[in-house]
């Protein structure tokens, strides 16, 4: 029967697995994507998950997404809309509705689509695909949970342990659909159960009746197929997201550095993955402390920083609001200091689960006083490695507080990453007072303005560090007005200096386009692919993006003079193009600006470009 | 040997002539020298207000933080250096109002560092506000018709936060303060000693009752681990227990003798009798209670930190990130 399908060769698909968040579906897309890496396509996957951890079965406020983005090529992006949805209820049909491609292919479980279950998901018909206009979705209709039921009938599992494998059932159906074999997953499985076989034993079941299940009787729909079409550089690859690329960068910086790392933080949405992935690596020395409240766990950092470790916190807006004063304390004291802030929507406790740009100018100006600092911000979810990696290297080399901007969609996104070679990344070397200088003050600096850095515990080093302004020379306290001017300007001059030793801005795409698109952070992604897709009709656009934003690479005026036209796109009402504006006084900045609290959209990137153009 | 003068800084001391802080710095000096700790391995850690300007006066290293942040910013160092000897200084506004939070989450985790609370009842720095140890009534500029509110007890809140060491001095008591900072600095944990400070400017006189020695003869009495509680001029009184409370008593009164009074006990795990004496404040003919209040064994927070990570070490075999890297689910591309 398989050999007459119409098997329709693709170069890349959205999936999304939707259900109610306890369906399993988070791990359902995860081991998909994996499965789909295993096989050589890139993927990029992003979670759309409620706030709420168990809102009541079947309701809209309960539905969790995982969608994953398959290429036989490289893709930037989760994608825009899903060309398959995987629907394990009414409600996970009507919320992702809005997702869906028109003619997608829609998976759901008939035994969830009772008139009771459309009620509770607040349908006021029973054809719910005509509702929500999908009335081209092609509808696969299956029993999931009969189905499941049947299979596991011999289990000798209780009920509700067997209505659990629902999600293996549908993975194995999806399995199908993309011609993918199913042995990887059973692999996968017994990893994840290998200490409960008759678990482990029940969702295999599930799993290959799912996948039977489409072979046998869907013989009337396509499948498809997506071939590796881009040979990736060779070495191990793992799927990662944003959160524990962070975790990891911020490990290889310490072993780098030669320090011991310690991470102050407090709970919060969508960044306590970083303290999670942390606190199981002890065995690389790692110190965690689950402080009181966000200021302790900044507070804490910056205590384990004087001591001589390489200090990191890490927080989402409403936590960087309560850290400020405790940041222009790393500032004025000038110790190594990384804070990750994984940006979410606000203001207030705003949308925490998701994800916005609207923290930057909090993170360029929100303190008293004028206290600069290193601004960094990541552009995927792997590449927060290499953010938490130099954001820590800066943090250290030049005595200062990084703050290290990412994301909820970075933060939870994922995509595959090549495994660094350390030995590939430069040496971090903290400036430590050698112990021939003599008449040592605590704020004398070396040539780049850096303080020096002498740790407790180094005989003869003994000094007094504070949050009250010091003398330029002797460093006691000082209020003198001459040395308070000299004291601010020494702080910027520092932060500034640093341009010297960051990369340069480059531009993506045609040097000699009218229009240059410039964006920053985490839409890294979303404008590339934007960019590459306009250029693919036969348009000329450029992409510079920036990773570093305070300071500005050194090249940036002259980058962005080049171009007749700019357009600052990102997820705020535009924060960095004011902030551009005022380092660069005079330039002509049109701007689109989304805050959806969702990644940006590649089709209305692509229409706004050309109408900028 | 260590002197005095090893642990002095070289910055000219700026507290106000007559403030109970010049005497409690050099009782933390003087307990420093006859510890004998090098001065490279201490860590003084302040937060803002009058007292926490102490660390500069200090030649070990220090830091002047942030208003109320003392105590998290100590856990950070210990935590990071449990070689450190740590002494954390704050007052009762920084360590009680805005580092409230902080102070009884440092005493719960029993951070072993030294908690020094100079409590003057008031708000120096900003010039006379009441502060949360004000009595109720308390007249200051920003309670001009009196506080209406009841303030914290330094004790309770240390022994409400599970605190292993309490114990309490009297600024102008250089006899007896050094050595209650050297048993505070030997016990391992979160040690608070409550120092009570008199402010010659906006609250003098707030410790009248036992500000000299002869006061302090009739109005407090000096608790040792397993001698009996003795106080008075001629040490005549003595406490005894009386059904759940305590009761001064004469000796040789009622054919009271010495060995009916009670024996302090400041190793005892159950703190209720010794709650019961932190909260003595001299009235009723009952006298302040000074020196070790409570001094008990408890795992400190900053080696169990380390101890963990020594056990997972010894169980897992990753020692590096590339090593950690290849223990999740990677594929590879050849």
């Amino acid at each position: 029967m398989t050999d007459k399908l119409n098997r329709i060769e693709l170069d890349n698909v959205v999936v999304r697995f939707s259900g109610d968040s306890g369906d399993g579906m988070q791990l359902t897309g995860t081991f998909f994507c994996n499965l789909a890496a295993a096989l050589g396509n890139d993927i990029s996957t992003f979670p759309d998950y409620p706030a709420e951890i168990r809102a009541p079965q079947g309701t809209l406020s309960g539905v969790s997404g995982f969608q994953v983005h398959i290429g036989a090529k490289k893709v930037y992006t989760p994608g825009d809309k899903a060309d398959v949805l995987v629907a394990m209820n009414p409600a996970a049909l009507k919320t992702n509705a809005k997702f869906l491609k028109p003619d997608s292919v829609v998976i759901i479980d008939t035994d969830t689509f009772s008139e009771k279950d459309l009620e509770k998901a607040l349908f006021t018909t029973l054809k719910p695909f005509d509702e929500l206009g999908l009335g081209n979705a092609q509808v696969i209709e299956v029993p999931i949970t009969t189905l499941c039921k049947e299979a596991l009938a011999d289990s000798g599992l209780d009920n509700k342990s067997i209505v659990r494998t629902k999600n293996m059932f549908a993975l194995g159906l999806v399995c199908w659909l993309f011609n993918r074999p199913i042995d990887n997953v059973v692999s996968m499985l017994t990893c994840k159960f290998a200490k409960k076989q008759a678990v482990l034993q029940a969702n295999i079941k599930a799993l290959t009746a799912g996948f039977d299940f489409g072979h046998n009787t869907h013989a009337s729909i396509s499948t498809y197929v997506i071939q590796s079409k881009e040979k990736k550089a060779p070495g191990f690859y793992t799927d990662i997201n944003g959160n524990t690329a962070t975790a990891f960068g911020l490990i290889a910086a310490a072993e780098k550095a030669g320090l011991e790392l310690f991470l102050g933080s407090y709970p919060i949405t969508p960044a306590t993955d970083i303290l999670h992935e942390l606190a199981k690596h002890k065995s690389l020395g790692v110190k965690t402390v689950q402080a009181e409240d966000e200021i302790a766990g900044v507070c804490t950092a910056i205590g384990a920083a004087y001591a001589g470790a390489l200090a990191a916190t890490s927080t989402s807006g409403p936590g960087l609001c309560l850290k400020s004063e405790a940041i222009n304390l790393a500032v004025i004291t000038e110790l190594p200091l990384v804070v990750i802030d994984v940006q979410r929507g606000g203001p207030s406790t705003g949308l925490p689960t998701k994800s916005e740009q609207t923290d930057l100018l909090q993170a360029l100006y929100g303190r008293n006083g004028e206290s600069p600092l290193p601004v960094i911000a990541a552009t995927s979810p792997a590449q927060c490695f290499d953010a938490a990696f130099y954001a820590s290297k800066i943090a250290v080399e030049f005595m200062t507080p990084v703050i290290l901007l990412t994301d909820g969609y970075l933060g939870n996104g994922s995509e595959a990453w090549k495994l660094p070679n350390l030995e590939e990344y430069p040496d971090i070397k903290p400036n430590y007072i050698s112990a021939d200088i003599e008449n040592w003050k605590p704020y004398n600096r070396n040539e780049n303005l850096v303080r020096y850095w002498a740790v407790p515990g180094t005989p003869g080093r003994q000094h007094r560090v504070g949050g009250l302004e010091k003398d330029y020379a002797t460093s006691a306290i000082s209020t003198d007005p001459a040395n308070h001017q000299k004291m601010t300007l020494t702080r910027q001059a520092k932060i500034d200096n640093i341009a010297n030793f960051i990369p340069e801005l480059e531009v993506i795409g045609d040097e000699d386009a009218d229009l240059l698109v410039v964006g920053w952070g985490g839409t890294f992604g979303h404008l590339r692919e934007a960019v590459e897709q306009v250029r693919t009709t036969g348009k000329k656009a450029a992409l510079a993006h920036f990773q570093y934003i305070s300071p500005l690479p050194k090249n940036t005026v002259e980058v962005l003079k080049q171009y007749k036209k700019i357009i600052v796109c990102e997820q705020n009402l535009g924060q960095f193009a004011g902030y551009l504006r005022m380092k660069i006084p005079g330039i002509d900045l049109l701007q689109y600006n989304k805050v959806e609290g969702q990644p940006f959209n590649v089709e209305e990137l692509v229409e706004t470009i050309n109408a900028a153009r | 040997m260590r002197t005095l003068a090893d642990y002095k800084s070289d910055q000219y001391v700026r507290w106000c002539p007559g403030c109970g802080d010049h005497a409690l710095l050099n009782s933390i000096q003087k307990a420093m020298a006859e510890l004998g700790v090098a001065p490279e391995n201490i860590a003084v850690v302040s937060g803002i207000g009058c007292s926490s300007r102490l660390p500069y006066y200090m030649n070990t290293y220090g830091m002047h933080t942030i208003h109320g942040r003392a105590a998290a910013i100590a856990t950070g160092v210990k935590t990071a250096n449990p070689k450190l000897s740590v002494w954390q200084i704050s007052g009762d506004g920084d360590g009680l109002a805005i580092g409230g939070n902080h102070f009884i989450h440092t005493v719960r985790r029993n951070v072993d560092m030294n908690m020094i609370l100079m409590n003057n009842r008031i708000y120096g720095l900003t010039k006379g506000q009441y502060s949360p140890t004000s009595e109720r009534g308390f007249v200051s500029k920003s309670s001009p018709y009196g506080t209406v509110e009841d303030p914290f007890r330094p004790a309770e809140l240390t022994f409400g936060a599970r605190g292993t060491f309490f114990a309490r001095l009297v600024d102008v008591d250089l006899a007896n303060s050094a050595p209650i900072f050297e048993a505070a600095a030997r016990h391992k944990g979160a040690s608070v000693v409550e120092a009570l400070t008199n402010c010659v400017i906006f609250n003098d006189g707030t410790h009248s009752l036992i500000a000299t020695k002869e006061a302090r003869a009739e109005n407090a009495i000096y608790l040792e681990h397993g001698k009996a509680m003795i106080f008075g001029k001629e040490r005549e009184k003595g406490l005894m227990q009386e059904g759940f409370g305590l009761k001064v008593v004469k000796i040789g009164e009622n054919g009271v003798t010495e060995k009916d009074l009670l024996i302090h006990d400041a190793h005892a795990q159950d703190a209720t009798l010794q709650l019961k004496l932190a909260l003595l404040d001299g009235t009723s003919g009952f006298p302040i209670a000074l020196g070790v209040i409570r001094d008990v064994a408890a795992p400190t927070y900053d080696e169990s930190v380390t101890q963990q990570i020594e056990e997972v070490k010894a169980k897992q075999s990753v020692k590096n990130l590339s090593e950690l890297l290849m223990t999740r689910d990677v594929w590879e591309i050849k």
